[in-house]
């Protein structure tokens, strides 16, 4: 009798991808009544609604969510399954790499389907900032004098500050770019582009909670983000400066240009990916939006922390056989304005094909859920403007990078 | 200064105080629409107010107000929820003024304040309470199917913490005022209504500086005894949905939602948390559950208790000396019962000494409310100085009324009750607690039919709350009014229902037992069906209670019925008694008292008899779960629906308490005609619903499931029964 051997190395398609708008991070945002639970269970609904899915075909939910405690504690995403009534077959999976927690599942869905052993599998993250706060989950790396001491840890606005003062980017250059980000997302919001992708929160009785994105702020100005306060000036004062200038020697001292204008905003939000086999886009009638092309994970200095995503987006590139001018669109999370600009610079790209809808320093960054988030806006975009591929990457704790290149089919 | 607005008198006195005194429309203030019209104006009147020193919260009514408009939320549809959100948001939007105002504001409580009423309270910075035996607060919304949507989950939690706030919410308590005071709703109490005003301006006059604010306003607020993050805390909210599930069994949304609401509480700020539980209020609102409780359990209930069934005309008696026959398990249970209430009793059986064990019992019970704390040694022996055990007839003479209560044989009781007539007082009554032989047949042995009438008991009776009183061919309304009054008198709920076999309640029951017994016939395991007896929300499984009533005795109420010739007259019992006399006659499983029945018992637990299974059961049966369910509960709802055509029952509200009360009807069915109001099944609802599920049932099952007339009338008509 012939076995049957599943085929490895098959592609990995996205067939939808789906997020929350995001809400305020504060109590007065408005998904802060909503349970981080049911924010994700309400996307895995929309999800089976939208493709009629059987949801006993799906493998596993794979979710990011930074701040795993309390109530986004315990595997988040089978509770989210299990909420969503979703078939007692699926299982749930949540998995923490920092910021990159989105696109890390993204990424390792992909691996699973492009492995041969899975076929349909559903990436994201959640994180309800407002009700789970950053850092609540403590953690050896930062509170631990022990580890904090041996690995020179700093946090990760200073590092930021650190890459604007290395670059030469003054505080104008710094609030630029973040006012840009709210521009372009103020139009792209008007414009309809996030209506496809943004499912509106509902409560119980089935009466919205929120339809789109609030955190944009579309009447920002220059003016008004000059006179912002520094965040990170009194951290750096406390002893953090002298921790990076130990590393770098040589600069005079650190500029500190990040405020809450030009870093990301902390607000809730959940994101879900549908990810399948081409056997998988038959079974269940989907139809592929885009393949996923590559992945990469890598790292560097860690005290700097936020300089990784160049290196990790030329990892992919090389392991796609592709080179810069072969991708269309580049996303990179807006954790911090120098972020971007460096990502820019060390890719040799242009603005004009670099978050286009803007980003996090608009819409905010929740955090788990960001990386699949900014896919699905990237996808999104190549099909408006009919291009063909697009990579998308985050920079991440730990001095950590992420990397994903998609391509439409 | 003084005006009127909407119903609010609002009175300003020369040192800037402004007394509210709210006066609505009717016999209640209640949050209806033209207190909505009234707080609104009152609010933004007080925000406008110039020289605005303090406010009282007063009212002119007997009670200070009695809660949300019950009869509006049953009009609430699915879909509509979007408009009792916006309702409630805005009631709190004007509460939350109201306890911001910069100036004390008190409530002076004259009396109840129940759901709505407490949580106008709730918002007010303190409250005052004047000290009156039937002054009841509390957040009573859970009985309803609701949840307090006003405030009251989040406030409550807020000033009392969540330990102490949880099972004043999901029992929904009812507490005299210093009970009240004891909690925490109410801050002070006085004497009487005329000190509440002076106390309220002196509490303001004394609180000129801010130490008004509600705690939650204060900063730094921290609920009491934790958040969400407290260790406590998270062990409450992880063991609360099991017990909540022990008594619930998953059946009422309302307790849940209201868990579910105070997880949020502990997780959010506070404004946002009322939004919260504004939402979850709107999805309760118009849910079968919310219904059925409020219809049957509540509003039908209140109609029943305030004499709805009781002839008109006739004055009201009392009964001071109780007359009983037979002083076995039912009547030693009606002496305690009426001597708990304060009635002299004579308990006569054949000898002194079954006399005196039933009187006994009693003394057993008040024991045992001892040990609780419930009572003392002077109360025992003030309870057992009203009953006199007796052997001798003559000792019930001037008896205001006599029931007889012993073994169920036409020839006895017709003997006893020819001996006991003469001896009654003036207008006496005399009665049975038959539970099986028609009143009309008895009344043959009396020489004035008029006054003889059936009061039938429940067991255990001092537990259990109803009195079915059955009107025999003959009885008149004076002897009617008399066991209205008596069943009231022993703080029961009496229904009333015409003489037909089985009366209401046994005719009714022994439908479930009898759908049991053809299931187990059919050979569906046995334990399944026991279980999801349990599952609907009945008391106990319909095997279980077979045991505790006796195989035996169902054979022999069988046997008597078939040689009266109305065996099967009324409810098809066959499968029943064909069940229960194959387990005497064949397996000699008499009963739980016989030996065993369908089960074997052990010290303190039973399990299932292993021949029940080795003789009925069939494993290649494969029985839908809910096809069980609704078998087992739909035989009942339609036997109760025949009771109504046929006029056993004159009153849908008869129907539904005395099954809520006497037969266990599931809490969430608000009684077995209600339920039908809101079954739903595929696109019905309401009655054509059930007749339509009814209909596919009698093609699988049999033709008792085909709908009688009075359902198919509604059902075609659109109409509910009310």
């Amino acid at each position: 009798m012939e076995k049957k051997i599943h085929t490895m190395s098959q592609h990995a398609y996205i067939f939808d991808a789906i997020r929350t708008p995001r809400g305020k991070g504060k109590r007065d945002g408005s998904l802060h009544e909503v349970k981080p639970t049911l924010l994700g269970a309400g996307l895995l609904k929309a999800l089976q609604r939208r493709h009629q899915l059987d949801t006993a075909r799906v493998d596993d939910v794979v979710m990011g969510c930074v701040t795993p405690i309390g109530e986004q504690g315990s595997d988040i995403a089978k509770s989210m399954v299990m909420y969503a009534d979703w078939d007692e077959s699926v299982p749930g999976v949540q998995l923490d790499r920092y910021c990159a927690s989105g696109l890390e599942a993204v990424n390792i869905a992909a691996q699973k389907v492009a492995s041969g052993w899975e076929d349909l599998v559903v990436a994201g993250g959640v994180e309800m900032m407002s009700r789970v706060p950053m850092g609540a989950n403590g953690g050896a790396w930062s509170n631990d004098p022990e580890i904090s001491i041996h690995t020179g840890f700093t946090p990760q606005g200073i590092g930021a500050d650190t890459i604007a003062t290395l670059e030469g980017w003054g505080r104008e250059d710094i609030d630029r770019f973040a006012l840009q980000s709210q521009q372009r997302a103020a139009a792209a919001q008007t414009a309809g582009y996030f209506d496809r992708s943004v499912i509106p929160v509902r409560d119980r009785n089935d009466i919205v909670i929120l339809t789109r994105d609030e955190f944009i702020k579309p009447n920002t100005t220059l003016d008004a983000l000059a006179g912002l306060k520094p965040s990170f000036a009194n951290l750096g004062a406390m002893g953090f400066d002298d921790i990076v200038l130990k590393k770098y020697p040589q600069l005079a001292a650190i500029e500190h240009v990040h405020t809450p204008g030009n870093s990301s905003g902390i607000v809730d939000g959940a994101s879900a990916v549908l990810i399948g086999s081409e056997t998988a886009a038959k079974t269940n009638n989907l139809t592929p939006r885009a393949r996923i092309v590559a992945t990469a994970v890598t790292a560097n200095d860690p005290t700097i922390m936020l300089t990784a995503p160049g290196p990790a987006a030329y990892k992919a590139l090389a392991k796609a056989g592709l080179s810069v001018a072969d991708i269309d669109l580049w996303e990179i999370n807006e954790a911090f304005a120098s972020v971007a600009l460096r990502f820019m610079k060390d890719m040799g790209i242009s603005a004009d094909i670099t978050n286009v809808n803007g980003g996090a320093i608009a819409m905010g960054h929740p955090l788990g859920a960001t990386g699949a988030m900014i896919l699905g806006i990237l996808l999104d975009e190549l099909e408006r403007r009919d291009l063909k591929r697009g990579l998308v990457a985050l920079c991440v704790g730990g001095g950590q990078g992420i990397a994903t290149i998609i391509e439409r089919v | 200064m003084n005006e009127n607005l909407h119903g609010f008198n609002y009175q300003k006195d020369a040192q800037g105080i402004v007394t509210i005194t709210m006066d609505l429309d009717g016999p209640v203030n209640a949050m209806n629409a033209q207190f909505r019209q009234a707080y609104a104006a009152t609010v933004e009147r007080l925000c406008e107010e110039p020289h605005l020193q303090g406010v009282i919260f007063a009212s002119a009514k007997p009670t200070f107000f009695a809660g949300g408009d019950l009869k509006e939320m049953l009009t609430c549809q699915l879909g509509e929820e979007n408009t009792y959100f916006e309702m409630v948001e805005q009631i709190k939007s004007y509460m939350r003024r109201v306890e911001r105002l910069q100036v004390p504001v008190v409530a002076a409580i004259n009396g109840s304040a129940l759901g709505g009423g407490l949580e106008l309270c709730l918002s007010c910075n303190y409250r005052i309470a004047s000290h009156k035996p039937n002054t009841l607060i509390g957040l009573p919304e859970v009985s309803l199917g609701l949840l307090p949507g006003g405030g009251g989950v989040v406030r409550s939690i807020h000033l009392l913490g969540l330990q102490k706030a949880l099972p004043l919410l999901l029992e929904g308590k009812r507490l005299r005022p210093n009970e009240a005071l004891e909690v925490g709703f109410i801050d002070a109490l006085v004497d009487s209504d005329s000190d509440l005003l002076d106390a309220a301006k002196d509490w303001i006059d004394n609180h000129p500086d801010g130490q008004w604010q509600q705690p939650w306003d204060r900063p730094k607020h921290r609920i009491p005894g934790g958040d969400i993050w407290h260790p406590t805390i998270q062990q409450t909210l992880a063991a609360a949905p099991a017990m909540l599930f022990q008594k619930t069994r998953g059946l009422l949304p309302a307790p849940e939602r209201i868990l579910s609401v105070a997880a949020d509480v502990m997780a959010v700020d506070f404004d946002t948390a009322q939004r919260i539980e504004s939402r979850a209020f709107a999805s309760l609102v118009p849910t079968k559950e919310a219904k059925n409780l409020i219809n049957g359990g509540f509003f039908q209930m209140n109609k029943i208790n305030s004499g709805a069934s009781r002839p008109r005309d006739i004055a009201r008696r009392k009964i001071a000396k109780l007359g009983i026959l037979g002083a076995g398990m039912m009547g030693q249970g009606i002496a305690y019962s009426a001597a708990a209430a304060g009635l002299t009793v004579i308990l006569k059986d054949v000898t002194q000494e079954a006399a005196d064990k039933g009187k006994a019992y009693s003394a057993m019970l008040m024991d045992k409310r001892i040990r609780r704390g419930r009572a003392n040694e002077q109360d025992k022996a003030d309870l057992l100085a009203l009953i006199t055990p007796t052997s001798e007839m003559a000792d019930l003479a001037g008896c205001d009324l006599i029931i007889e209560a012993v073994f169920e044989d036409l020839d006895l009781k017709h003997r006893l009750l020819a001996e006991a007539e003469p001896l009654l007082a003036e207008h006496g009554v005399l009665a049975s607690n038959t539970s099986t032989l028609p009143i009309s047949l008895l009344a043959k042995a009396v020489t004035q039919p008029q006054r003889f009438i059936g009061i039938h008991f429940f067991s255990p009776v001092d537990k259990m709350p109803l009195i079915e009183i059955i009107r025999g061919e003959a009885s008149d309304d004076m002897a009617l009014a008399l066991a209205f009054d008596f069943s009231q008198q022993i703080r029961k709920t009496p229904i009333v229902v015409n003489d037909s076999l089985g009366f209401f309640t046994s005719r009714v029951f022994s439908t479930y037992l009898d759908e049991a017994a053809r299931m187990v016939l059919e050979g569906i395991d046995p334990l399944l069906i026991d279980n999801l007896g349990r599952h609907i929300g009945m008391p106990v499984g319909p095997l279980t209670v077979q045991d505790e009533v006796s195989q035996q005795l169902a054979v022999r109420i069988a046997e008597t019925h078939k040689a009266m010739g109305v065996f099967g007259s009324k409810a098809d019992t066959s499968a029943n008694a064909e069940l229960c006399s194959r387990m005497v006659n064949d397996f000699n499983r008499g009963g739980r008292h016989h030996g065993g029945g369908f089960f074997d018992y052990h010290a303190g637990h039973k399990s299932l008899w292993p021949g029940l299974r080795e003789h009925f059961f069939n494993p290649c049966q494969e029985p839908l779960p809910e096809d069980i369910i609704e078998r087992l509960l739909f035989r009942q709802v339609l036997e109760s629906l025949r009771c109504l055509e046929e006029g056993v029952l004159s009153s849908v509200a008869d129907g539904n308490v005395g099954s809520l009360l006497g037969i266990g009807a599931p809490t969430w069915t608000g009684g077995f005609i209600q339920m039908a109001n809101t079954y739903s099944h595929g696109s019905f609802y309401g009655p054509a619903a059930l007749a339509a599920r009814c209909d596919e049932l009698s093609k699988r099952y049999g033709e008792r499931f085909i709908p009688p007339h009075i359902l198919r009338q509604a059902a075609a008509d659109n109409s509910v029964f009310n």
